[in-house]
C-alpha cells in the first residue's frame, strides 16, 4: 500500500526516486511545449491556451488517480502530504506570483526546463528567482508574523465548499471540459490560421472530453474506502470460523498471567473508556482501524487481537473489517464488556453450572477481580502510554 | 515555431501519470521553487555560516546533525527536471541557446523582465509556500484547498496584469 516513503523507501533512497521522477517531469513538461515562455504567456493572451489543457489534465488526472489508488486501497489518502493553507500568505503569494508569471512568462519548474534546453531568457529567470528568494529570506524578519498568519491546517477543498470529494470532482471535470471548450473558440478567434489547437485532430478533443466527463461521473459515484468497508462489515451475517470467541475467564487469565502477546483493542466511545478501561486496552474507532497507526501497531500475525465493546455484535462487525483488511489473530470478547464486567469484575456467580469445579471457579474470579481492579487504578494514575504516531510524510516546497 | 510539441492532452496525461506515481510512491507532489530555496540557503551558509545558523528564515535547516538542504526531495527532482528536458530538447532537436520574447521586445530587455518575474515568483513562491508546481499542480491532485487558492491568485492576477504586460508578449 503506497506510500512506500517512509517505511519501504529510505530518505537517501527517496532521493533518487526523486531524480528519476524529476526526469519523467522535465521531459513532459518540454515535450508540452511549456519551455517556451511565448507559449506559456500565451494563456493570459488568448493565442495559446497549451497550459490550459495541459495543467488541467494533469490534476485531473493525478486527482482521479489517486482518488482510484485510494478506493482500491492501493494508496493510503490518509497518510499523503496535503499542502497547508495559509490564507494570507497563500493569496499574498499568489499575487506576487501572478505578476512574476506574465513579467516573466515562466515559473520555476518550467524555467529550469527551458534553461536545460538552451533559452536564455530562463535561465535570467532562474537567476531572478534566486535574487528573489535571498532577497525575502533576508528581509524574512519584517514579515515573519504575516508569514505564519491564517493558518489552517491541510484542509480539503471539497471541505471548504461544504460537498463531497466526488461532487468536487465531478464539478472539476465538468469545469476543466468546458474550459477545454472555450479555449479552442477563443484561440481560433484570436489566430484564425495558427491556432495551436488545430494542430492537433479535433477528434482527440472529444476522447479527451468524453473520457473526462465518464471518469466524473465515476468519481461521483464511488464511496470512499471507510464507508464502503465497514458497511460490508455490517452486513456480514456470518461470523468467520476462524475467529476466536474469547470468554471472560480466559481473558481475565491473560490479564492476570500478564501475558504479553495479546491486544485488547477497545471500540467504545472514549468517556465510557476513560471511565473504565480494561489494563493495556486501546481505544479506537472503527476507521481507525484502516490507518497507518492500526496497521503498523497489529500486524503481526503473533499478536492476538482481542476486541471489545459494548455488544458482541459491533465486535463481530470490527473483527470482519478486520478480516477483509488482512489482518490475522484475530478474537473477540463473548458477550461484550459487560459480560466480563458482571462475571470478573462484579460478582462472580455467572455461568457456574453446578459441577464441582465450581468452587475453583469462584476462587479464580475472585482473585481476578482483585488483580485486575487493582491493575486498573494503577493504569488510570500513571500517564498514557504514548501511542506512536505513523510518521507522516514531508512535503511541501 | 513549427516545431512539433506533443498533442496537449496527451502531456497532460503524462504529467498527471508522474504527478501520480510521485503521490504514489513518495506520499508528496512535485515541486520546483523549494529547490531554489534550498540551494540559496547552502549557499548563504557557504559564503557566511554564522549569518544563516543565527538569521530567522535560515537558521531551522542547521540545526545540530542536520544534513546539508542540499539533500532535499526537491534539490534532487529538479537536477532531474534538468535532466529529463535536456533529454527532451535532445530528442526533438529543440536544443539551441537562444532568448525568446515577444515581436516588439529586444533580447536585452527580455532578460531583464525575466529576471524581475523571476525574482517576483521567487519572493511569492516562499510566501504561499510552493509555486505553480508545488502549491497549485501538485495541491489540485489532492484537493487541498491552498492549491486552489494559489492557483485561482496567480493565474487570476496574471489575467489582471496582462493589458499592462502585452507589449512584453504580442
Amino acid at each position: 500500500m503506497g506510500p512506500f516513503v517512509p517505511d519501504l523507501i529510505s530518505d537517501q533512497l527517496n532521493l533518487v526516486v526523486a531524480l528519476l521522477l524529476g526526469i519523467g517531469f522535465g521531459f513532459v513538461l518540454e515535450q508540452a511545449g511549456f519551455s517556451s515562455s511565448r507559449r506559456l504567456a500565451g494563456v493570459f493572451y488568448g493565442y495559446d491556451f497549451t497550459v490550459v489543457r495541459v495543467f488541467f489534465t494533469a490534476a485531473v488526472t493525478a486527482m482521479s488517480g489517486i482518488a482510484l489508488f485510494g478506493y482500491f486501497g492501493w494508496l493510503d489518502v490518509k497518510a499523503i502530504f496535503i499542502n497547508p493553507m495559509w490564507v494570507q500568505p497563500a493569496i499574498v503569494g499568489g499575487i506576487i506570483m501572478g505578476v512574476g508569471f506574465i513579467v516573466g512568462g515562466y515559473c520555476p519548474g518550467t524555467s529550469i526546463c527551458a534553461a536545460a534546453i538552451g533559452k536564455i531568457d530562463a535561465m535570467f529567470f532562474v537567476l531572478g528567482g534566486v535574487a528573489g528568494v535571498f532577497g525575502f529570506a533576508e528581509l524574512y524578519p519584517n514579515f515573519m508574523n504575516f508569514f505564519d498568519s491564517t493558518a489552517l491546517g491541510s484542509i480539503r477543498v471539497y471541505d471548504s465548499l461544504g460537498i463531497s470529494q466526488g461532487a468536487f470532482a465531478l464539478i472539476l471535470i465538468v469545469v476543466a471540459v468546458g474550459m477545454f471548450y472555450a479555449t479552442t473558440l477563443i484561440e481560433k478567434k484570436v489566430n484564425k490560421t495558427a491556432a495551436p489547437s488545430l494542430s492537433f485532430p479535433v477528434k482527440s478533443h472529444f476522447i479527451a472530453g468524453s473520457f473526462a466527463i465518464l471518469l466524473a461521473l465515476v468519481l461521483f459515484l464511488l464511496p470512499d474506502r471507510e464507508t464502503r468497508l465497514i458497511a460490508k462489515a455490517t452486513q456480514q451475517s456470518t461470523i468467520d470460523q476462524s475467529a476466536r470467541i474469547v470468554p471472560p475467564d480466559e481473558l481475565a487469565f491473560w490479564i492476570l498471567d500478564r501475558e504479553t502477546n495479546f491486544q485488547i483493542i477497545d471500540l467504545r466511545l472514549e468517556e465510557n473508556f476513560k471511565a473504565l478501561a480494561l489494563p493495556n486496552s486501546r481505544n479506537l474507532k472503527l476507521g481507525d482501524l484502516l490507518g497507518k497507526e492500526s496497521r503498523d501497531a497489529f500486524a503481526s500475525k503473533y499478536l492476538r487481537k482481542v476486541l471489545v465493546a459494548d455488544t458482541e455484535n459491533e465486535e463481530r462487525i470490527a473483527l470482519s473489517l478486520m478480516k477483509d483488511l488482512g489482518y490475522e489473530n484475530l478474537s473477540l470478547l463473548e458477550g461484550g464488556l459487560p459480560s466480563f464486567q458482571q462475571t470478573i469484575l462484579e460478582h462472580s456467580s455467572t455461568g457456574l453450572d453446578g459441577s464441582r469445579w465450581d468452587a475453583d471457579v469462584v476462587r479464580f474470579r475472585t482473585e481476578a477481580r482483585a488483580d485486575i481492579l487493582k491493575q486498573i487504578e494503577t493504569a488510570k494514575q500513571a500517564p498514557a502510554a504514548p501511542v506512536k504516531k505513523a510518521k507522516a510524510v514531508k512535503g511541501g516546497c | 515555431m513549427n516545431t512539433r510539441y506533443l498533442n496537449p492532452y496527451l502531456a497532460g496525461f503524462l504529467l498527471g501519470l508522474v504527478l501520480l506515481a510521485t503521490v504514489f510512491i513518495t506520499g508528496r507532489g512535485l515541486g520546483a521553487s523549494g529547490a531554489i530555496k534550498n540551494i540559496v540557503i547552502a549557499s548563504v551558509h557557504r559564503v557566511a555560516p554564522s549569518h544563516a545558523e543565527t538569521a530567522p528564515f535560515y537558521s531551522s535547516y542547521f540545526k545540530p546533525g542536520a544534513d546539508s538542504p542540499l539533500r532535499a526531495w526537491l534539490v534532487f527532482e529538479v537536477i532531474g527536471v534538468l535532466i529529463g528536458g535536456f533529454i527532451s530538447g535532445l530528442v526533438s532537436d529543440r536544443l539551441k541557446l537562444t532568448t525568446e520574447s515577444g515581436p516588439r521586445l529586444k533580447p536585452q530587455a527580455r532578460w531583464m523582465f525575466a529576471f524581475i518575474g523571476g525574482a517576483l515568483f521567487g519572493a511569492g513562491a516562499q510566501l504561499a509556500r510552493g509555486c505553480t508546481s508545488g502549491a497549485a499542480l501538485s495541491g489540485m491532485a489532492v484537493l487541498s484547498t491552498a492549491g486552489f487558492v494559489t492557483m485561482m491568485a496567480i493565474f487570476g492576477t496574471g489575467y489582471v496584469c496582462a493589458w499592462f504586460a502585452r507589449r512584453l508578449w504580442l
